[in-house]
């Protein structure tokens, strides 16, 4: 069976197509393309803009997928589109292009919960059977365990997410948007060498994020205003951007890691699986690494291409929901900002 | 991705010379938790040892590790002056930097009565077992109502002191057997893990109903406590114990609704902070969720 996911919750446009073959086996991948809205150096992406990019550029992805694939129309199975959660307005014009295609050919359509897409494309990329889930990115900070056909939340950020505490500490420094805050956030932390203090802010499983922004953010303030520098109290050195940019992602991570660490010995697991864009950091993966390793266990975790947004997890979750018998009538072929991971009946797993 | 076969890292001095060597427990997220003996080798306690966290950075490590310890042992003392249930503090050190201590990697550790019992965790898991076989489901649902009312009553206790958990979950929360209890039975560590669920549930319901009514709830793992009379902290607190709750018991759900309604009866403060804990929870699930 063939599926075409459409996913835009924020500011990727994904399209992809994925085979399922009829006598079981790993899921096949026909087509994975994405195009990216940038903002400008200091600036987030605005929901607005976001919608007219991607309205600007599904038919031509969709288009381009479809002749990469060498899929005719009558081959696709069903049309799956992220049904939430994510921002309004870029959710809402691909759900518009997922009614639209379902209509002009005639297929069912199926709506996906973004963080079950993450998590199901990384359990196919990696073979992770049953981890613990970090899920990370620009509107998520989540840690995840399956348990009687749920994907249960154990632990989360109180307040903003981790990718979001990134971007916006780029976009204090003004750094580039292209290809992602996060990135280049991590490049700049990779020649910084002093760790300054920073809240350490975890609550059991759950963590909180926004007064180590606010705590980082001034002490850019203060590097901008004083221009004889600024030093550091132990080593004497004086503190740049980079070493604050380090200080942020040691904390952070530190952070991500323990709250990971905490679950895994809470449902007594060994596994642990890293989605969603902020899990492209190599550092957070060296980390997640070293905490595993030390319990006896493992980390998975995949690159750019499944990590970050993308269609064909949209795609791959939609067809094992599909496989159920599961479908969504026109008439429900809404979205929502809000759609928890938990809300989500599992019927494909045991 | 290639797995790696769990060691647990060595012990600190002077716990290398320790006969017989201490048995490992379990290994939480920051610690690895011992049975030893105290003293004298009749004298059982708990050697709660956290080794230093090769994942994170050297500085950031010391200082995690020198806090919690000290906020734990710090914690418990209070607590205790306070007429709650933990465990006495035997003994810590929290200068992983310095002496034996640093060539053995780091780390400190905290010693501590040993608690004759087990987690609420370990608890539940077997009631949810039972409650399959024994065909007496209401009787054992409102037995662990039972068992949530004396928790609730308990954490409204430790707030009105102020004291925050910072992690609270079900197991951190332990059931110490009463004095009538049938040795080692349900003793989810002397007997490595043959517990209640081993035996039918016709067998084990006694057992069960033993530490669900009479049980007593003994608080631990204050590592991540902190003290404050906020409402907002205290609601936080209560937030963290419910998620946890209901994503490892979700089959308990409706019965840990006990735990809130007995923390509210249980001082005049408590009803704000459930008021509180209504707005931490909206928070949760409206907060914004962009991909
Ligand atoms: N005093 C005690 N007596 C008997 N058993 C104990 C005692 N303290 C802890 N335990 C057992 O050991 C387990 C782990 O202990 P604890 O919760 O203190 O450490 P942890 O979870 O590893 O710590 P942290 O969350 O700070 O990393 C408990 O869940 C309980 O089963
Ligand atoms: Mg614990």
């Amino acid at each position: 069976m063939i599926a075409l996911g459409l996913e835009g919750s924020a500011n990727k446009l994904g399209v992809g197509l994925i085979l399922h073959p009829p006598k079981g086996g790993p899921a096949q991948i026909l087509a994975n393309i994405r195009h990216t809205f940038i903002s400008p150096p200091g600036e987030g992406f605005l929901p607005k803009d976001t919608a007219k990019h991607h309205r600007a550029w599904v038919v031509r992805l969709v288009k381009q997928a479809m002749k990469e694939a060498n899929v005719s129309v009558d081959d696709v199975n069903c049309i799956c589109y992220t049904k939430g959660p994510g921002m309004g307005a870029p959710l809402q014009s691909v759900a518009v292009a997922a009614r639209m295609l379902s209509l002009l050919w005639g297929k069912e359509l199926v709506g996906v919960n973004h963080c079950v897409g993450h998590i199901e494309m990384g359990r196919e990329i990696t073979g992770a059977q049953n981890p613990v889930v970090l899920y990370v990115s620009g509107g998520n900070t989540q840690v995840i365990a399956y348990a009687s056909q749920r994907y249960r939340i154990f632990g989360e950020a109180l307040d903003i997410a981790v990718g979001n505490c990134l971007d916006r500490f780029a976009r204090t420094l003004n750094i580039s948007n292209d290809p992602a805050p996060g990135y280049n956030i991590e490049q700049m932390a990779k020649k910084g060498k002093n760790l300054l203090d920073l809240p350490y802010a975890v609550k059991g499983m759950d963590c909180s994020f926004s007064g180590i922004l606010a705590t980082v953010d001034s002490l850019a303030a203060k590097l901008e205003q004083d221009t004889t520098g600024c030093r550091d109290e132990t080593t004497g050195e004086i503190i740049t951007h980079e070493d604050l940019c380090f200080s942020l992602q040691e904390t952070v991570f530190a952070m991500l890691v323990e709250i990971t660490e905490r679950a895994m010995a809470h449902v007594g697991s060994s596994q642990v699986l890293i989605v969603g864009g902020v899990g492209c950091n190599e550092r957070l993966q060296e980390m997640m690494g070293m905490m595993a390793s030390a319990r006896g266990g493992s980390v998975f975790a995949t690159d750019e291409r499944f990590c970050i947004d993308n269609g064909i997890m949209i795609a791959h979750a939609g067809l094992l929901a599909y496989r159920t018998g599961f479908t969504t009538s026109l008439e429900e072929s809404t979205c929502t900002q809000r759609f928890r991971t938990d809300e989500v009946l599992v019927k494909w797993r045991d | 991705m290639s797995a790696s076969v769990f060691s647990p890292p060595h012990l600190p001095p002077p716990f290398v010379n320790t006969v017989p060597p201490p048995t490992l427990i379990s290994q939480g997220a920051e610690a690895l938790l011992y049975r030893t003996h105290f003293l004298q080798s009749t004298h059982p306690c708990a050697l709660k040892y956290r080794p230093s966290k090769p994942y994170r950075h050297p500085t950031l490590d010391a200082r995690l590790t020198k806090h919690r310890i000290l906020s734990e042992a710090r914690t418990m003392v209070r607590m205790r002056k306070e007429g709650l249930k933990v465990p006495g503090v035997l003994g810590v050190d929290c200068e992983p930097a310095h002496g034996d201590n640093a060539r053995k990697g780091g780390g400190g550790w905290m010693m501590m009565e040993w608690v004759e019992g087990q987690t609420a965790k370990d608890l539940l898991v077997a009631v949810k077992e039972t409650r399959k076989s024994c065909g007496r489901e209401e009787v054992l649902r409102e037995q662990v109502r039972n068992l949530m009312h004396r928790i609730g009553t308990i954490l409204c206790k430790m707030h009105e002191i102020g004291v925050i958990h910072g992690d609270l979950t079900t197991s951190n929360l332990m059931i110490r057997h009463g004095a009538q209890q049938p040795h080692g039975i349900t003793d989810g560590h002397a007997e490595g893990h043959g517990r209640a669920n081993n035996t039918s549930g016709i067998e084990t319901e006694p057992i069960l109903r033993e530490a669900l009514v009479n049980g007593e709830v003994v608080l631990i793992d204050f590592g991540l406590a902190t003290s404050s009379i906020q409402d907002e902290d205290k609601a936080v607190d209560l937030y963290v114990l419910e998620r946890a709750f209901g994503s490892t018991h979700p089959e308990a759900e409706d019965e840990f609704n006990e735990v809130l309604k007995a923390y509210g009866e249980s001082s005049r403060g408590a009803r704000v902070v459930l008021k509180r804990l209504e707005d931490v929870r909206l928070r949760g699930r409206k907060k914004s969720m962009i991909g």
